[in-house]
């Protein structure tokens, strides 16, 4: 363990008060930064460094803390959550660093995505998207028997590798056109596997890509940044999936 | 058409496009190895396709040249729009599996564009300058001549390699995004589609830069 | 006052059916007279405004987060009871009702958990139906797992992200209804305050967190799924922002707080590393059916490599102290085992707050790989916090505060005292008693939310005629002139500390004095200390920025000052609770052998607690708990 050993570490943070200020660029440094901190809590020090100093602190969006809530959203070194495998900003830990290191700390970038303070972006374009079909439209009350419908192991397994999906909006983050493929490809194909999807599948397929569309997301070019970026490792299959649902849709 | 106003549907046709032209690539490059044979080779190759009936000769040009031109209008189409997909871009941008191939398709498809236009002006058309253009006593042109002719020069043949070095690059990415657009790749196939897509782009580099290459360096002779 | 829940009579089994029969109804083309406001969209918030959109009402649904897709339900890893007996086991609603009941140390009522038990079933199918990717077996059933010590297989689990399927399930319902127009959503809202207009709950007080502004809705009946306060330890298992404001809002316009001191500390989360520590991270407690948890024997061993200490050096205390249960104790009891041996000075890890979980043993007999195959994400988990290999030395734990059984008082219809304020999820005190058990609080959630409210909030709807939505009362901008001035006065102390500062001194203060092991001095000492950083607090607190702005220090200080108000409270409740039961534990009410000793005669009831204003006593208002088909007993698990 490294519990002696302390870290500076300096930091460039993109500050912008709201949507309309052009923001920029600010340096800071952190010190007594110990490999046991996570991201977060090195922030958090920064921050209470900020206040005692009479500075603003650098708002920027966290919940959970542990990896699956999706709320904390930064780029860290022009990667979406910082680069470690399968880890949010959340889990990732100051150790992954050097002691002197210089990070670049940036909010999610993205047409669809407008920025609202310093880290913390608007993502509800996401919501939208499941809104326009990101369901099931069965009633509350009124349905079979759980065990009514046999549904094969690796249907549920894949269809649970699709549900995975945090929509923390990673994938858009890190996608060079900005799409929310992968997102929304996980969506259709979660319930396009299941039976109990299958009776909308078309609708739903249609519906979710027409609103991609209408939220200013970008398209794909299979560069497969997103899965790099996803902190879940939501497989690109899922993309293919849906493309496949949506010309399966046309006839 | 709702399919054509989304990307899906749009990237769809473009796979199809690409992968058409592909495919045509790919006969046309056995077709042109038949220049190893020697001037006999080539020359009743031409001979062959140039006699068959005319309406399918045009029929398939005309094909092909749609093909083309969609594939075309929406790569540029589409890549206009992705511009915009960000409006503001990171001051550090890693990327982690993008590749030059994938990342560069607009340029290495508009250099495409210009050579593949040099490539007819040059072939089919025969209206660039210092072409041997040679008709035989029976009437029959002599294409092998007109090739040898072209990449006698360190500069003809090099247009040639540099030509099929972009359309590597730009296979290099596309044969596995073609897969992947009309939706036929998962986890499991998706790494040996990319390779095998890569293999077979390599191939096509070899195979077409050879020709060139080969009478540049007289390998081939007349 | 004694206070009545409103339970039903009569046989316990058709208890809810013919509940449910007398509840009057609403015609459908009057449900969309009514409007209704739903605080929170958890698995209990989000299932409601769902449900409740698709019946026909107008629901306006709010929440702190920026979708409702990220509230804390989605933490859950373990699973969701039922009592479908797919695997025919033995189980049955009789069994789940008679677990909770026992589990929760009999500290609930009856009537409630009965119908939690009964419904059980219903929400599988309802899960089921949404497309849940619940795990299967190879021959397409659904697969059950044993939990917590449960003896028999009823717990339906998505891998090990359950509460975030089930939550993104009802996400989905809901965003279904938001399309229908039926739901409005209102995100980056915090509940500042409830409206109350001639006594009944008309309305909430938000701050809008992105512009800052203070905003007023109306409604027929307002719904808080606001779930649990355990952040007032402030290192909790608890999201970094969830908090008791909600609630305590509720709480000073009037609405009885319940059993505050019946809060649950997870026995198998991950020691605090350092100060800086802003949360724990639970790890499932399925790792205590592989893992042997122990500490040295000897003091000097502690600060050894784990591997170097020799076998009998080793005190494995559960096996010892329980020998039939071992490392499967129930939660409260492993926790509190696992304090014993840190106060003895045997603990490991930082600040020696840490126990051993041992896997050797369990590799050499099964192997790694299986071990792997059944923890794989756990160890990936702890390896990322801790940098340290499970597979290769022990793993290190620490019990944390986890989950709130007490809340806001309800009666059957899960409606407070406060009528038209309605309470779900873990906002309420109803089913858990003094202790949950595991996978249990997923099934509260989702019952109250898909399968009571529904029905419930129909009986009272059904009684009033719609007020409408307007704001005109004076009450609302009373309310809203209230909050503006109590924002304004934190910004303006211009102190010298954070609020987050002043909320780690809180949580120290209730960790050490109220936390696993509650006396009458500790408490005392409590009530007399909090009060005090209190008042640190509003002297010295620095807020920068302003109120008309996206500002999370504000945010942070708003919640602050809602805990420091709330902590004394809970402090009260285990003061006044002369016994120890479920996660309460009184050191002066324990059995010889250290283990929890209820006292049946004088505390069988729900304490709920009436605010009487700033600085005043609360009242203490009883409901007895009456135990008519099960049988109160020693809850033993030796």
């Amino acid at each position: 363990m490294s519990d002696h050993k302390t870290m500076t570490i300096n930091l460039v943070v993109w500050r912008q008060k709201n949507a309309n200020d052009t923001g920029k660029f600010e340096n800071y440094t952190v010190k007594g930064i110990t490999g046991h901190h996570s991201f977060l809590e090195m922030l958090d020090v920064l921050n209470e460094d900020l206040i005692h100093a009479g500075k603003e602190p650098v708002n920027f969006d966290h919940d959970c803390r542990e990896g699956i809530c999706g709320m904390c959203s930064q780029v860290i070194n022009g990667m979406a959550h910082g680069g470690q495998e399968r880890t949010t900003v959340c889990q990732l830990h100051m150790r992954k660093f050097k002691d002197g290191d210089t990070i670049y700390v940036e909010p999610w970038r993205a047409r669809a995505f407008p920025l609202l303070k310093d880290l913390v972006v608007d993502r509800s374009a996401l919501d939208r998207i499941i809104q326009a079909g990101g369901y099931t439209s069965c009633h509350t009350g009124g349905v079979p028997d759980a065990n009514s419908t046999l549904i094969p192991k690796p249907a549920a397994d894949e269809s649970m590798d699709a549900a995975e999906c945090i929509g923390c909006g990673a994938c858009v983050a890190g996608c060079p056109n900005g799409a929310a493929m992968l997102f929304t490809g996980a969506k259709v194909s979660q319930f396009a596997v299941l039976p109990q999807g299958r009776p909308e599948a078309k609708q739903r397929v249609l519906n979710m890509v027409q609103a991609m569309k209408d939220n200013n997301f970008g398209n794909c070019t299979n560069h497969y940044e997103c899965q790099a970026a996803c902190p879940k490792g939501i497989n690109v299959k899922f993309i293919a999936r849906m493309n496949r649902e949506y010309f399966k849709a046309q006839f | 058409m709702e399919f054509l106003n989304t990307s899906i549907g749009r990237k769809m046709i473009m796979a199809v496009t690409g992968g058409s032209m592909i495919l045509f690539t790919i006969i046309h490059l056995l077709g042109n190895s038949s220049i190893f044979v020697g001037p006999s080779g080539i020359n009743s190759y031409a001979e062959h396709l140039h006699s068959m009936p005319l309406p399918i000769i045009v029929a398939f040009r005309a094909v092909m040249l749609a093909l083309f031109v969609v594939h075309v209008i929406y790569g540029i189409q589409l890549t206009l729009e992705n511009r915009v997909g960000r409006t503001s871009q990171y001051a550090l941008k890693a990327n982690r599996k993008a590749t030059f191939s994938s990342e560069n398709m607009i340029w290495t498809g508009s250099l495409l564009f210009v050579f593949i236009v040099y490539h007819l002006l040059h072939f089919t058309f025969r209206s660039t300058p210092g072409l041997k253009l040679v008709t035989d006593a029976s009437g029959h042109f002599d294409v092998f001549a007109m090739v040898a002719s072209s990449f006698t020069s360190f500069v003809g043949a090099g247009i040639y390699v540099a030509f099929v070095a972009v359309l590597f690059l730009h296979l290099y990415h596309g044969i596995q995004s073609f897969f992947q657009t009309i939706g036929q790749a998962n986890d499991s196939t998706l790494p040996t589609i990319t390779t095998v897509g890569r293999f077979v782009a390599l191939v096509l580099f070899l195979g077409f830069a050879s020709i060139p290459l080969s009478i540049l360096l007289g390998i081939i002779k007349g | 006052m004694i206070l009545d829940g409103k339970s039903p009579t009569g046989p316990i089994q058709q208890s809810w059916d013919k509940y449910r029969f007398d509840l009057k109804l609403v015609n459908p083309s009057n449900k969309r007279k009514y409007t209704i406001i739903m605080v929170g969209t958890g698995l209990a918030g989000g299932a409601a405004a769902a449900s409740l959109g698709e019946l026909g009402y107008n629901v306006m649904a709010f929440c702190y987060q920026d979708s409702p897709r990220r509230a804390h339900s989605i933490a859950a890893q373990g699973g969701i009871n039922a009592a479908k007996n797919y695997p025919s086991d033995g189980d049955s609603v009789y069994r789940l009702f008679y677990d909770t009941i026992k589990g929760g140390d009999f500290r609930a009522r009856e009537a409630d958990v009965w119908r939690l038990a009964q419904v059980s079933n219903n929400i599988i199918d309802q899960c089921v139906a949404q497309g849940v990717p619940f795990a299967r077996d190879y021959a397409g059933y659904l697969d059950n797992r044993s939990f917590g010590g449960a003896q028999v297989s009823r717990t339906f689990f998505a891998r090990g992200q359950t509460g975030q399927q089930l939550l993104l399930g009802a996400y989905s319902a809901l965003s279904r209804q938001i399309k229908a127009g039926t739901v409005q959503m209102y995100t980056r809202r915090e509940m500042m305050d409830l409206v109350v207009v001639d006594g009944v709950a008309r309305g909430i007080t938000c701050r809008n967190l992105v512009t800052g502004e203070i905003e007023s809705y109306a409604a027929d009946a307002v719904c808080l799924a606001t779930g649990g306060y355990v952040n007032v330890f402030y290192l909790a298992t608890m999201a970094k922002n969830s908090s008791v404001t909600a609630n305590w809002a509720a709480h000073k316009k009037g609405a009885f707080f319940a059993n505050p001191c019946y809060t649950q500390i997870h026995p198998t989360c991950i020691p605090q590393s350092g100060e800086y520590q802003s949360k724990l991270t639970l790890m499932s407690e399925s790792l205590r059916n592989d893992g042997r948890v122990w500490v040295p024997k000897k003091k000097e061993d502690c600060g050894k490599h784990p591997n170097d200490i020799p076998e009998e050096d080793r005190d494995y205390y559960l096996e010892r102290k329980y020998p039939s249960f071992g490392n499967l104790a129930p939660r409260d009891i492993a926790s509190r085992a696992a304090k014993e041996q840190c106060d003895d000075e045997r603990g490991v890890g930082p600040g020696g707050r840490g126990v051993y979980l041992d896997f050797s043993t369990s590799i050499k007999r099964v192997g790694a790989a299986k071990i792997k195959e059944r923890y794989g994400n756990l160890f990936e988990m702890y390896e990322k916090i801790t940098d340290e290999d499970g597979y290769k030395r022990p793993m290190r734990i620490y019990p944390a505060p986890h989950y709130a059984m007490g809340g806001l008082w309800v009666d059957y219809n899960l409606m407070s005292n406060i009528p038209g304020l309605f309470v779900l999820g873990e906002a309420n005190f109803s089913v858990h008693g003094a202790n949950r058990l595991g996978a249990s609080a997923l099934m509260q959630g989702l019952a109250d939310g898909y399968f009571v409210i529904p029905y419930t909030i129909g009986g009272y709807l059904a009684s009033i005629k719609p007020y409408g939505t307007s704001t005109d009362p004076s009450e609302f901008k009373q309310s809203a002139d209230e909050v503006k001035e109590r924002i304004n006065k934190l910004l303006n102390v211009k102190g010298k500390e954070t609020p987050t500062h002043y909320m780690r001194e809180l949580g120290r203060l209730m960790w050490n004095n109220c936390g696993m092991g509650r006396s009458k001095e500790s408490l005392e000492e409590n009530l007399k200390k909090i009060p005090e950083l209190h008042q640190e607090f509003l002297q010295n607190v620095k807020v920068a920025g302003t109120g008309a702005e996206f500002n999370q220090q504000l945010e942070a200080a708003w919640r602050t000052q809602d805990f420091f108000e709330f902590g004394p409270l809970l402090v009260r409740d285990a003061l006044n609770r002369e016994e120890s039961c479920g996660g309460h534990f009184r050191v002066e009410h324990q059995y010889d052998d250290g283990e929890a000793k209820r006292n049946d005669a004088d505390f069988c009831y729900a304490a709920a607690w009436e605010y009487k204003g700033e600085n005043k006593e609360p009242e203490l208002h009883k409901e007895p708990l009456k135990f008519e088909n099960i049988h109160l007993a020693v809850r033993s698990y030796k």
